[in-house]
């Protein structure tokens, strides 16, 4: 609790700095507007004027807020000019990219774990994968799916998917190789089979590595979402939105998905890391 | 059918090697062969599978014809290099690194900033940052200076968090002895905070590195000049080449392992001293 007020004054600042950046770069608009009109703008009409232009260059944030407030409360859901329709449809290409990473990761993870000819062979492309540009073939993987007939929430998916997928491979084999000698001894002399090894000692220990991995996965599932959207040309969700503003010059509108994604990234973090803190509170590591 | 028993065979005999080599003991030959044993199977197959079942080049060009564009358009894949790497993504590196630095070591000045810091450049971390991709184009302008920007943007946070984490790193018993020693707080940070926050720093530039290439690459989907290995690899993806797609990605991934090689290197010959750099 003792960094609550830290916390905000940075927030705070953050927000100081936001008005201060939308006046200083809405100026030059508001000034040309003035003078073409033959009209001398007084500090307080010239911050007033910046506050509430149309398209400006940095909307203030009350601005992304009514646009916000406009398009998800008082617009219908179904609507496709509601923000709350578009994060659906970008969430839930997340969402099922995110559950076949996660799945797909721990399945390679425990083949790594117990096959030492995966381990060799695969364990390092994994690794050096984390270092490439992996979203660069986004486009591709939409364009080609899309040729063989494959459209809508699949592609999308497809992304999230091996976005997620490398996060929580590389958490889980660390989290299966956790258990150190002794436990492992132990499991022995219990006369335990392999089975019993992984789902009572290995599988537990990797919890905190699992859920680690996977809040990463999450936020990059996202990611990968959005910039899925964005090759299909602007159809729906908000990557579609981010591309559809800046076809239009909505500024107002870029931002408002911008801060949508990041409530969205938010939500979907917060509820992993809940997840954890009930599981590992439960398991007794927390 | 020649390429499917091909193909077969291939996968037959090199896991069957990896698996020989993989009960060998263990040794750096063979931890280095396996895995690229591997990485060469997987290409064969991949050759075999699109040539033995007549794949269009259109959805799945094989390796050799990849390989061959790769050669033939050397000078379009250097421009981009130059475009996206040089221009966008490794300015936009350094100035982004630059500025979480100063800001990082500014910030711990004050504890109360840095109590407020952590938890807010933790939760900015986990954002989708690169959507900040089209804002930044319209204010930059389509040339590399707008990808520089999101690249600033995107590396700013992860890079602030861990130097802020890094400069807590040095325990309370070393500080006491600099203050014995009668240091200062430059002195102190220079001799004592700064190298020890140094695996910390590490490890937010290599985290960044990879981040500076896919903001380079992503904002170019946004809006660019006619060259750059994002714009190529959108509009190839329009116009069906997936051959000079395949050769731009196969640039991206050489780029990505040089640059974090590169960081990784450096990292070993600043951090000679740390338990995890001493093998």
């Amino acid at each position: 609790m003792r960094n609550v007020l830290p916390v905000l004054t940075v927030v705070a600042v953050i927000f100081v700095a936001w008005y201060i950046g939308a006046v200083a770069l809405n100026a030059t608009w508001a000034q040309d507007n003035a003078a073409r009109a033959g009209v001398e703008l007084s500090f307080t009409e010239l911050v007033a004027d910046t506050l509430s232009q149309d398209k400006p260059k940095l909307p203030a944030p009350h601005q992304v807020a009514v646009e916000i407030w406009e398009t998800t409360v008082e617009k219908n859901i179904t609507s496709r000019r509601s923000l709350v329709y578009h994060s659906w449809i970008t969430m839930s290409a997340t969402l099922l990219g995110f559950v076949l990473g996660t799945g797909l990761g721990i399945a390679l993870a425990v083949g790594i774990v117990y096959n030492r000819t995966m381990d060799m062979s695969v364990m390092p492309w994994v690794i050096a994968s984390q270092t490439i540009p992996i979203l660069a073939i986004a486009p591709m993987i939409i364009v080609v799916l899309n040729a063989i007939g494959i459209t809508g929430l699949f592609p999308k998916a497809v992304i999230s998917m091996y976005l997620s997928f490398f996060p929580v491979v590389v958490g889980m084999v660390k989290g299966l190789r956790s258990p150190d000698r002794m436990q492992l001894d132990q499991m022995k002399t219990w006369h335990a089979n392999g089975i019993q090894e992984f789902w009572k000692l290995r599988f537990p220990s990797s919890m905190p590595y699992l859920f680690t991995s996977l809040k990463v996965g999450m936020a990059a599932s996202l990611v990968g979402a959005i910039v899925g959207e964005l090759p299909t040309g602007a159809v729906a969700g908000l990557g579609a939105r981010l591309l559809a503003g800046s076809y239009y010059g909505q500024t107002v509108q870029i931002w408002s998905a911008l801060i949508m994604a990041a409530v969205l990234a938010a939500c979907l973090v917060g509820i992993i890391g809940l997840a954890q803190r009930l599981v590992l509170k439960r398991m007794g590591m927390a | 059918m020649g390429w499917i028993v091909f193909g077969i065979c291939a996968w037959l005999v090199g896991w069957l090697t990896n698996v020989w080599l993989a009960r060998q003991p263990k040794s750096q030959a063979t931890s280095l062969a396996v895995p690229v044993i591997f990485g060469v199977t997987l290409i064969l197959i991949w050759e075999s599978v699109v040539r033995g079942f007549g794949i269009s080049p259109v959805l799945l060009p094989p390796p050799s014809v990849i390989a061959e564009r790769f050669s033939q358009s050397a000078d379009i894949l250097w421009i981009d290099f130059v475009q996206t790497v040089i221009k966008g993504a490794l300015s936009g590196y350094v100035i982004g690194c630059g500025a979480a630095f100063v800001i990082a070591v500014t910030v711990d000045r004050f504890p109360f900033l840095q109590r407020g810091v952590l938890p807010v450049g933790n939760f900015v971390a986990a954002l989708p940052i690169i959507g900040m991709a089209p804002i930044m184009v319209m204010w930059f302008g389509f040339d590399w200076q707008s990808k520089a920007a999101v690249v600033v943007v995107m590396v700013f946070f992860p890079m602030l968090v861990n130097t802020v984490q890094g400069l807590q790193a040095s325990d309370a018993m070393q500080r006491d002895l600099m203050r014995t020693y009668a240091a200062g707080y430059w002195k102190t940070l220079l001799k004592l905070r700064l190298p020890s926050a140094m695996p910390f720093v590490f490890n937010g530039l290599k985290i960044a590195s990879t981040l500076a290439l896919i903001g380079a690459i992503v904002a170019e989907f946004f809006g660019s000049p006619v060259k750059g290995m994002g714009f190529r690899i959108s509009t190839s993806v329009g116009q069906l080449a997936l051959d000079l797609v395949w050769a731009e990605i196969v640039v991206a991934a050489i780029v990505g392992s040089a640059f974090y090689g590169g960081v990784a290197l450096l990292e070993r010959a600043v951090t000679f001293w740390h338990p995890s750099q001493r093998g």
